[in-house]
């Protein structure tokens, strides 16, 4: 150790000076008091916005069932907001939303759940790697782009195909928001399935079963809560989808099951009501908020089930 | 350094009387603990401590993994704190001050007691960022000051002639034992009186783990030391006084030459002879 | 034993082996589904609109004449709103995530913070417009100018920057903390000079990633009665505005009446859609570049 000055006492006296600088720190006290404060604040601006919503859409749609019951609302099958005699049945919003949210469901369900299928259990790491980051940048379009494409490109190759498909539908929002959800239920479903111990799948490897059987018979029951969760959230995000229904399924209110006709959704009604000619006070813009409200309603308790669903997953291992 | 050498080292020093102002010792206590008690929510994991540990000594805490040596050391500079749901019981006086006390800051008693850990932690920062972070935020910062406290603290960490053309790079480019003198350094920085290890040398090679050794016994001039280490040779070598946890009990504190060569309880004497830990 | 033989026999376990490779194929033809509608979308908007994309469309004011119509008050629009979202969900969402991370108990009241975040996050961005309607526009008397879509814009893409923030903030390894307290540092000292400065690069990516979605979001815009008319360039906070999602969507409702306005929409995604591209490789490498060596 041929270090020889570290001994000596230099001129600095580095505890003097700290011990005369902490004589001087209420300042800084007064910071570590105040930060927790702030940064709570902060914190609560999350909490305010829960409040807000619910505060919102709960006053102004009692005004709306002040004058329109209850029951009629989520009973009628009439929804003429502009006429002379207007009714405000719920039935053909609930009708629109329930039809493009099963359409996007039968394309996204079955195609997300394969691709994580594939994801997880037969790509190599190199394709993976590849696979996924294109599947998010199919996750980061905005919904306005797939509206667009809906309504100027799908459309019209579904009418060649089908003539009887009107120029508005809820087939082709459906179809396309399908495809918006796909990246969503691939990376849940997935992620469900790569927690499933390695040890799981080897059990059954080993016993000659092929990679199909391992993936339908362990895999799959065992990741099952996860990508039951992934469904719902699908569902979730296909009733509050808003752009691509606006745009490619039009305005008309009527209650009906047939794919080829324009259905009105939810979400597509706020947009037509709350881009004009509603002012506010009428009962036409109250019913904004009634729709507002259950659609919240509807996407909560999705949401919540999906958390119970998948939380009951993670207890498993 | 052979353990012999050692040994005759310690032979000088008073042993066996811990009392605080022995005749014989020039060593004053400088933390004093009486009746410690520790729970992590509901384990007991320090029961009923009662150590004296001297000042300019470095001093041993010994004992199997899960013992509570390094809880005890973590209680010292209270960053055992930082586990939710810890209580404690007892006193342990530092300055004639019981630092368990609520009231007492335990930034003021951090700035006094240094702490060097497992595994070496500096920040992802350059190499002079490292060692000025403690006077900064200590309040210093007049540049001139800044500098000499760096070259000060990194010779007294026997490290400067490596580093002095590398200030700027960054902490993570050092090798693991240059990281851990860095660390030292850096607790040097703020000149405390104290300066806890909590294993410091387990993640370290032989070659790295003797220069830190070596560097402790030079930091002993300056500053009390104490050591939680699991390895035996190490403590024989380098301390001066050594305590044995067992099941976050103290079984011996003593001279080490003693607890090495003849321990007074049986279950000091199997530890040391290897039979359990 | 007769059973065993039999599943053993070379034919079932090659019809087996057949139908796991069939099925493999059909399962990565799904994962190809979305990118091969990736890719014919991209190709549709370029074709269509990169014809009409040129200098004077970019600067041009809005026009009813197709030839004419430029979009420069739009791109304005949404750098203004920009302007609004960063700072607010920046200094709200990292507030709120150094709350969460570093100084609430863990406790009823952190998970109900937690809970709460991650309900917001599934709230239908229709449904924050309708809050901006109510609050932003109506009550604080702000109606369809910037302040009013930008914070409309912001709370709705807080909880994805609070998540990420926090990820970023726990993924800083505790013994740097460890090292900044022990030497006497405060908690705030630790959290300003050794967390945050760990956590930037990843803060900074999900945040950036926040913008993206707050950019291309267009229901809440909506909903706020945000014009796609002749108005003048916005110039400051309480300009009224438009944004390139709205004029997407005008333009493409009129597409049934003049079918050249298909094309300006086309166009101005390309230009929506090449600003996201950027603001996501800024982001990849900023993630890229400063990943920490712990």
């Amino acid at each position: 150790m041929a270090n020889s000055d570290s001994n000596n006492n230099t001129a600095v006296n580095v505890s003097e000076m700290i011990a005369q600088n902490k004589k001087k720190k209420n300042l800084s006290n007064f910071t570590e008091k105040s930060v927790p404060v702030i940064l709570f604040l902060l914190a609560s601006i999350t909490v305010l916005t829960t409040i807000g919503i619910l505060y919102t859409l709960i006053t102004e749609a009692i005004h709306f069932f002040m004058e329109v019951p209850i029951w009629d609302f989520f009973t009628g099958t009439e929804l003429r907001p502009l006429s002379q005699n207007p009714e405000f049945g719920l039935l053909p919003l609930l009708n629109g939303t329930i039809i493009s949210s099963v359409i996007a469901m039968l394309v996204a369900g079955p195609i997300g759940l394969m691709s994580a299928i594939y994801l997880s259990e037969y790509a190599s790491d190199r394709v993976r790697r590849v696979l996924k980051p294109l599947l998010e940048v199919l996750a980061g379009i905005p919904t306005i782009v797939y509206g667009f494409f809906a309504f100027t490109f799908v459309t019209p190759i579904i009418r060649a195909i089908w003539p009887q498909v009107e120029a508005t539908n809820i087939l082709s929002p459906g179809l396309v928001m399908g495809v918006m959800i796909i990246p969503m239920i691939a990376s849940l479903s997935e992620d469900a399935m790569t927690s499933v111990p390695n040890a799981m799948r080897e059990g059954s490897l080993a016993m000659g079963a092929t990679k199909l059987e391992t993936t339908f018979k362990v895999v799959i029951p065992a990741a099952f809560s996860g990508i039951i969760a992934s469904f719902v959230l699908g569902i979730s995000r296909a009733i509050g989808e808003t752009m691509i229904v606006t745009i490619a399924s039009g305005s008309s209110k009527n209650f009906t099951f047939d794919i080829t006709e324009s259905m009105q959704t939810m979400t597509a009604y706020i947009v037509e009501v709350s881009g004009g000619e509603a002012a506010a006070g009428t009962t036409i813009y109250y019913s904004l908020y009634a729709v507002a409200l259950t659609l919240f309603v509807f996407t909560l308790i999705m949401n919540l089930l999906a958390r119970y669903v998948s939380r009951k997953f993670r207890e498993e291992y | 350094m052979s353990l012999s050498s050692e040994n005759k080292m310690n032979v000088k020093l008073n042993n066996k009387d811990m009392a605080v102002n022995n005749i014989n010792s020039e060593h004053r206590v400088v933390y004093d603990t009486k009746d410690l008690n520790l729970w992590y929510s509901d384990t007991h994991a320090l029961k009923d401590i009662n150590l004296e540990i001297n000042e300019k000594e470095v001093t041993a805490i010994i004992g199997p993994s899960g013992c509570g040596k390094s809880t005890y050391i973590k209680t010292l500079n209270r960053m055992v704190e930082l586990v939710p749901g810890v209580r404690t019981t007892g006193t342990i006086t530092y300055k004639n001050k019981n630092i368990l006390d609520k009231s007492f800051k335990v930034e003021d008693l951090r700035t006094q007691v240094g702490m060097v850990f497992q595994k070496a932690n500096p920040f992802p920062k350059s190499i002079y960022e490292n060692i000025a972070y403690g006077p900064k935020i200590h309040g210093i910062r007049n540049k001139k000051v800044l500098d000499e406290i760096v070259e000060k603290s990194l010779r007294g960490a026997y490290i400067w002639d490596e580093l002095k053309d590398r200030l700027n790079e960054n902490a993570y480019g050092l090798s693991g034992g240059q990281q851990q003198r860095l660390c030292i350094a850096r607790c040097l920085a703020i000149q405390p009186d104290v300066i806890l290890m909590d294993e410091p040398t387990s993640a370290l090679d032989p070659k790295s783990t003797l220069k830190i050794e070596e560097l402790v016994q030079e930091l002993k001039k300056e500053f009390s030391i104490i050591i939680v280490t699991h390895n035996m040779q190490q403590a024989a070598r380098i301390s001066d006084k050594t305590a044995f946890f067992l099941n976050g009990e103290v079984v011996e504190f003593d001279d080490t030459n003693t607890i090495f060569t003849n321990p007074n309880d049986s279950r000091t004497e199997d530890y040391i002879s290897g039979r359990f830990g | 034993m007769d059973k065993l033989e039999s599943i053993k026999s070379s034919s079932k376990m090659n019809a087996r082996i057949r139908k796991n490779s069939i099925w493999k194929s059909i399962f990565f033809l799904s994962t190809l589904v979305g990118l091969v509608v990736l890719a014919i979308l991209i190709v549709r908007v370029l074709g269509q609109g990169l014809a009409w994309l040129d200098w004077d469309f970019l600067t041009g004011r809005l026009s009813t004449s197709a030839e004419r119509a430029g979009i420069m008050g739009a791109i304005l629009g949404t750098v203004w709103v920009m302007i609004v979202v960063i700072p607010v969900t920046l200094i709200v969402g990292v507030g709120t995530a150094i709350y969460l991370e570093l100084y609430a108990k863990k406790g009823k009241f952190q998970s109900f913070i937690a809970t709460n975040i991650s309900n917001l996050a599934g709230v239908p961005s229709i449904v924050y417009g309708l809050l901006g309607l109510t609050v932003f526009s109506r009550l604080m008397g702000l109606g369809n100018a910037v302040l009013a879509g930008g914070l409309t814009l912001a709370l709705l893409v807080l909880p994805i920057l609070i998540v990420s923030a926090q990820e970023a903030l726990r993924a800083v390894p505790g013994y740097l903390s460890e090292a900044s307290l022990a030497m006497g540092a405060t908690k705030w000292q630790t959290i300003r000079r050794v967390v945050l400065p760990a956590a930037i690069p990843s803060i900074l990516t999900g945040s950036i990633l926040a913008l993206s979605r707050a950019i291309g979001e267009t229901a809440p815009l909506t909903v706020l009665g945000i014009p796609a008319l002749l108005i003048p360039f916005p110039n400051g906070l309480f300009d009224t505005f438009t944004a390139l999602p709205m004029q997407i969507y005008y333009w493409t409702l009129d597409s049934s009446l003049v079918a050249e306005y298909a094309n300006l929409a086309a166009a101005t995604i390309i230009v929506l859609l090449l600003l996201l591209f950027i603001l996501n490789s800024v982001a990849i490498f900023i993630r890229n570049k400063f990943q920490q060596r712990y």
